[in-house]
């Protein structure tokens, strides 16, 4: 296997992906969660399917810019997400509106977000904070295990991993919410598990060889480490599809990202994470070389 | 040896299945009964339905001050939750002016949501039904001593409750009936008090006397300003989910969880036949073992909970799966199944705590800077990869040793090489 040495099509193949993800988010913008910006998602059940249109003929009068989704198999719930944080008498009379009309109950509302905007400021500073603490974390811990060009080899794989997702919800328009920085989080801890194992078996071949050659002993390592990765990976990935599949929506929101993730993982610890780590070592043994 | 070995393989096996029954159908021997872990474990917002709500209080206040009026409104917000007969509601203080309050299965959550939230639910009624002021209007509300030293409860109006209370304490005063002079003080549903105007109050400072002890006067003052808010308060972030919602939630994830599952026991025992069987009955022992943790510590499932639970347990057969291809690469070397399962063990160590104490870092920085559901999420990852480092170092290990005694095969075919 010539992983090492081919990082020049890795390489591109995600900075593709990025690009793409990038050019799309500037043109259509991204969709983020209300959680995030503030405001009201109410899902209730009409057992029918109805057309937006009509829905609007509600909806418009409290938020023109609401918008709406019909879920299940048959359609027949729908998803409103308004930007404004409706407070209990409001949502109370948006959901009488739907009651009178369509003659529903009481337990047809079937659910009922409200964020308020400081409090998705909030979420998402923390979760920010998180990112970048766990980021920290790892960082640390790796070069007292390992040595630090793993650990900032194993960083950068991470971030390409972050970004890869950000791209994939950019290109799916996917909103971006709380489930999906847990998701991020989830990937963080996985990626660089899978990262480690091949950083491990590294750090073991080094061991037995007289002769340092970089890319022989990362291309040697992951090769050996190639079933465990990929099967891991699938048992993985089966349950996350299942999950998917079977589950419900808000199943689904924390799904997707750790589906995209599982897959961003796996890929940049085998391509992306090795020869990343092979160019930093070449690197530091030609300043080495420089210096004396 | 091999018959020992046989033995005790066996008996494991019996205690699983019936942990495993015991999990899903609960067992009573006697008295003694264990519930199935359905009915045992704490069910979060989303799988039960239910409703919570994030107030912040409108106010300057800080420090003990700020302290003082939260406690004051966690108070009034315990009696009326209390009022509404749930079985675990919850009350939290978040960071500073924030509560969070959590009422599982309620059925009308926004008649929940109006009723905890509303600024008064005390009022002041005369006989005839008209309500004259509000908790609202209530101001201060204090036991004290009145003339002879008599235990009292003096009260203090607003402006417009001043007046109010004026103009309906000069109206009574001079009803011929002492019935209708009567001001009934009505907490919810419940009449707490009813005095009789003596006198026209003018001035907003009324005092209700008689047969009081301090203490009940002091119980009576409480339950007056219980009745009141002394805060305005945001709502700042709500949600509400119906039982139907939660249970199908429920339903859906748990029958992913089984698929996903099944579909690792195959792909275990196709790619690596005796240690998949091992990884298997690992998987299976980390699931209880999750459980009863997760029981122990009194945690509660949520839905992201049980993402975190799914997505553990394919991590959980990762390190089986390091420390058996491990092994395949020992066996490929020429050494025996058994000198391959030590040295297989030994080589993958490091691997699995270093991969898994990576892991484990984000996991605590999730909890300890996520609120709610991010957090059920977290304890659950958390508690996955400790139990899964267990199962994987301890358990396999154990019952792999105990197989290879069993002298099943002479051959390496059936250890996946």
């Amino acid at each position: 296997m010539n992983i090492v040495q081919k990082r020049k099509i890795w390489f591109s193949i995600s900075g593709m992906i990025l690009i793409i993800g990038l050019v799309l988010g500037l043109i259509r913008g991204v969709n983020v969660g209300i959680d995030f910006t503030g405001g009201t998602l109410m899902e209730i059940e009409l057992h029918k399917y109805i057309p937006a249109k009509e829905i609007r003929e509600i909806t418009d009068k409290y938020d023109k810019s609401a918008n709406i989704s019909m879920l299940g198999t048959d359609k027949a719930t729908v998803q409103i997400r308004m930007n404004e944080d409706f407070n209990n008498e409001e949502r109370k009379e948006i959901f009488g509106e739907f009651q009178t009309k369509y003659d529903l109950d009481e337990e047809d509302l079937l659910r009922a977000d409200q964020f308020g905007p400081s409090v998705g400021k909030e979420i998402k500073s923390r979760a920010l904070l998180a990112i970048v603490l766990s980021v920290i974390g790892m960082l640390a811990y790796i070069t007292f295990r390992f040595e630090f060009s793993f650990a900032i080899s194993a960083i950068m794989a991470l971030s390409h991993d972050i970004l890869i997702v950000l791209a994939m919800y950019s290109i799916l328009q996917v909103p971006i919410n709380s489930p999906f920085v847990a998701a991020v989080l989830t990937i963080l801890g996985y990626s660089i598990n899978d990262t480690i194992v091949i950083f491990d078996r590294i750090r073991e071949n080094f061991k037995f060889t007289k002769k340092i050659d970089y890319e022989k002993i990362a291309n040697e390592s992951i090769a050996q480490s190639f079933t465990r990765s990929i099967n891991t990976s699938l048992t993985t990935l089966v349950t996350l599809i299942a999950l998917y599949i079977l589950g419900v929506e808000q199943i689904r929101e924390f799904a997707l990202p750790l589906i995209v993730g599982v897959l961003a993982g796996t890929y940049s610890s085998i391509f992306i994470a090795s020869p990343l780590w092979v160019m930093v070592k070449q690197r530091q043994k030609g300043k080495k070389a420089r210096v004396k | 040896m091999r018959a020992r070995n046989i033995v005790i393989f066996l008996v494991i096996i019996v205690i699983l299945g019936l942990s495993i029954f015991t999990a899903f159908n609960g067992l009573k021997i006697g008295s003694y009964k264990i519930k199935p872990i359905k009915e045992s474990v704490r069910q979060g917002l989303d799988l039960k339905g239910g409703v919570y709500v994030v107030y912040e209080a409108q106010t300057d206040k800080t420090g003990g001050e700020l302290d003082q009026l939260m406690e004051q409104v966690i108070g009034v917000f315990s009696k009326r939750v209390d009022s509404m007969g749930l079985t675990e509601p919850s009350i939290t203080r978040e960071g500073g002016k924030r509560i969070r309050v959590e009422l599982p299965g309620v059925k009308n959550a926004q008649e929940a949501i109006n009723m905890i939230g509303k600024t008064a639910q005390l009022q002041f009624v005369t006989a005839d039904g008209e309500v004259v002021i509000t908790g609202a209007n209530v101001l201060k509300a204090q036991a004290g001593f009145g003339q002879g030293n008599a235990p009292q409860v003096s009260l203090q109006f607003d402006k417009e409750g001043a007046q109010k209370f004026a103009e309906a304490t000069g109206r009574l005063v001079n009803m011929p009936n002492r019935e209708d002079r009567i001001i009934y003080i009505i907490l919810d549903e419940d009449v707490i008090s009813y005095p009789e105007v003596s006198t026209k109050i003018p001035d907003g400072q009324a005092s209700i006397t008689g047969n009081f002890t301090i203490e009940t006067a002091s119980n009576l003052a409480a339950l007056i300003r219980a009745g009141a808010l002394p805060v305005e308060l945001e709502e700042i972030q709500t949600s509400t989910i119906t039982a139907t919602l939660g249970e199908n939630a429920l339903h859906r994830s748990l029958q992913a969880a089984k698929i996903g599952i099944v579909f690792i026991f195959l792909f275990m025992i196709i790619f690596y036949r005796i240690p998949g069987v091992v990884a298997s009955i690992a998987l299976t022992i980390y699931i209880l073992i999750v459980m009863g943790i997760m029981m122990a510590l009194k945690a509660t499932f949520t839905l992201p909970g049980i993402a975190a639970l799914i997505l553990s347990a394919g991590m959980a057969v990762d390190a089986n799966v390091i420390i058996f291809e491990r092994m395949k690469e020992e066996i490929q070397l020429g050494k025996t199944v058994r000198a391959s399962i030590d040295s297989g063990f030994k080589r993958a160590f490091t691997s699995i705590i270093d991969s898994n104490i990576t892991t484990l870092i984000s996991g605590i920085i999730l909890y300890q800077l996520g609120t709610g559901p991010i957090r059920g999420f977290a304890v659950m990852l958390i508690v996955g990869i400790v139990a899964s480092m267990f199962t994987a170092i301890i358990v396999t290990k154990f019952l792999l040793k105990l197989l290879v005694g069993m002298n099943l095969t002479k051959g390496t075919k059936l250890y996946g090489v």
